[in-house]
């Protein structure tokens, strides 16, 4: 079974991420394992309000499929399938899958449920936050779910004992990867290098096209091949740590040491010091170097030891948030869009009485840098863009009836109009003693 | 005397290309050149001091700059910068993830006229 070279792929790297380039990647890649990454601190806080209206839900809602395409593919390659697509629910995103594999014939298919995140019951709400002044009572909303970012220890009791599946809610995105390194490797907790160098495979691949040529073409300065068709990326990692990250010569997309870069520090502080449950990773000392045609490898990745504490994302219920627009095209376009903005603007302040905080944009103008300051257009197509976040949806459906009723009482010439309402988390973190954490797994049979 | 510009070079994606990233209400956009022959350029062109300057009704919070010399980047942590963050934000992009062609619409000659 061992094996000097541990293939690694990602299958998404995102909740609403691509499934057919996964299904191709299981099928050509010859993965050990494949990563579907699914969970950011708000998916997970929507996740519990969906648990919440139905105690039957609260995992991803692309679960069923993405089992369905890759469970046959996975199993008869022998690749481990780990993901964190249970959410707010590992238990019933277990139990599905169980049904899945019982439905497609796997019969022998393992799935472990890794429990133990949901920290509600463990943390208090006098806790102070992690990075601002406050606690948590401070916000006076509802808390829909905490959740505990939970490492490598406690994913590899359920490698050991063979699972072909691992589903958890709140695993850590690093983790995720360099559990089976360390389970493969035998790599220790004390060898904080090894753990460093495995959590930068993580970081670089748990985005999945993120590295391949996604969120990073830019036509004439950047261009990607066959972008429509970007392949999920590949992880070649030794035991050494060090990892050639390439994709499938069939798919789209490309790795290059500039599109690894990049996300070697998306959404890193300081490189030197970029903290998991597993490590104090140091990537301020990376090595990149091409290694032929959409090979780049990577080395000399860092670490120290791991924090003491744990990082917990508390979900609050934030009431809702409006979204409404109409557009103006042609001569005065912009003149007559300003003069709508005036008008919402003031009919929900006077003859509504909104206090909250409305933000009007209008498209095509100003509207992503308004803030930072964009330089005037002269675009002669222009959409209203209303915002606006309240616990009351009473005030939510109040504004969309309003940016609706301009189509009438508002400048010539508008149309286009869409209005919708979603609901509205927010999530703030706090710390906790790793001992006071104790994930558990369960293994279930087809 | 002047030497003439070699290169009608206006802006810092001439040169350079970016990623941004968000955590709570604090962005980070790492920047990188395609050309080293760039890197010192770009150092001295782009310091946190000028990024912070140039939006201030945006980035509310201070501005760190980490150099990373050996792969010729460089990435920004800017604290506040994200309009409350994706929790509150109003704005169509509370990611903020269109926010490095901030950076990179920045002209070069401003702060490189210097020698």
């Amino acid at each position: 079974m061992y094996s000097p070279v541990f293939r690694i792929g990602t299958g998404a790297g995102f909740s609403s991420d691509r499934l057919d380039p996964a299904v191709d990647l299981v099928r050509e890649g010859a993965l050990d394992v494949l990563v579907l990454e699914c969970l950011g601190e708000r998916t997970v806080a929507f996740a519990h309000r969906d648990r919440l209206a139905d105690p039957t839900r609260g995992y991803n809602a692309h679960l069923e499929r993405r089992m369905q395409a890759l469970l046959p593919a996975a199993f008869a390659a022998g690749t481990t399938i780990i993901t964190n697509m249970g959410a707010a629910n590992p238990r019933a995103a277990a139990e599905r899958t169980l049904a899945i594999a019982r439905k497609l014939g796997l019969k022998g298919l393992k799935v472990a449920c890794i429990e133990g995140d949901d920290v509600s019951r463990i943390v208090s709400l006098d806790q102070p936050l992690m990075d601002e002044p406050g606690t948590l009572a401070d916000f006076q909303m509802p808390v829909v779910g905490m959740n505990a970012y939970l490492g490598a220890d406690a994913i590899i009791p359920a490698l050991e004992a063979g699972a072909n599946v691992i589903i958890g809610g709140r695993l850590a995105d690093p983790s995720m990867f360099l559990s089976p390194l360390m389970h493969h490797f035998g790599w220790k907790t004390t060898e904080t290098a090894r753990l460093g160098a495995g959590t930068l495979v993580g970081h670089l691949m748990e985005c999945g096209m993120q590295v391949t040529g996604g969120y990073f073409a830019d036509p004439g300065v950047k261009d990607v091949p066959d972008l429509a068709r970007c392949g999920y990326p590949i992880a070649e990692v030794r035991e050494d740590g060090s990892a050639t990250i390439t994709k499938l010569t069939s798919a789209g997309g490309c790795v290059t040491t500039a599109t690894v870069k990049e996300q070697l520090l998306y959404e890193v502080h300081d490189p030197a010091r970029y903290l998991t449950p597993d490590v104090t990773a140091d990537f301020s000392r990376v090595e990149i170097a091409a290694d032929g045609d959409n090979r780049v490898r990577v080395s000399n990745a860092g670490g120290a030891a791991r924090p003491q504490t744990l990082k917990v994302t508390v979900g609050f219920d934030a009431g809702f948030h409006g979204e409404a627009g109409v557009s103006y095209a042609g001569p005065s376009a912009q003149d007559r869009g300003r003069l709508a903005a005036d008008i919402v603007n003031e009919r929900l302040r006077k003859a509504h009485g909104i206090k909250a905080e409305v933000r009007i944009d209008l498209i095509g103008v100003s509207s992503l840098f308004a803030t930072a300051g964009s330089p005037p257009t002269g675009t002669q197509d222009a959409r209203l863009h209303v915002a606006l976040r309240s616990r009351a949806r009473d005030e939510v459906e109040t504004m969309l009836w309003e940016v609706e009723s301009l189509l009438c009482c508002g400048p010539a010439g508008g149309g286009g109009y869409r209005g919708q309402i979603t609901p509205c988390v927010e999530t703030k973190s706090v710390l906790i003693d790793r001992e006071r954490v104790k994930p558990t797994f369960e293994m279930f049979v087809a | 005397m002047t030497a003439p510009a070699k290169n009608p070079r206006r802006i810092i994606r001439d040169i350079a290309h970016a990623r941004a990233g968000d955590k709570g209400n604090t962005s980070n956009i790492n920047v990188w050149v395609y050309d080293p022959a760039d890197f010192d350029l770009l150092k001295r062109v782009l310091t946190a001091e000028r990024i912070k300057e140039a939006f201030p009704a945006l980035i509310r919070g201070p501005v760190q700059r980490y150099v990373i010399e050996h792969l010729h980047g460089l990435n920004f942590v800017m604290q506040s910068a994200l309009e409350g963050g994706v929790n509150s934000s109003l704005n169509l992009d509370s990611h903020g993830k269109s926010f490095s062609y901030l950076i990179l619409g920045l002209p070069i000659e401003d702060a490189a006229s210097a020698p």
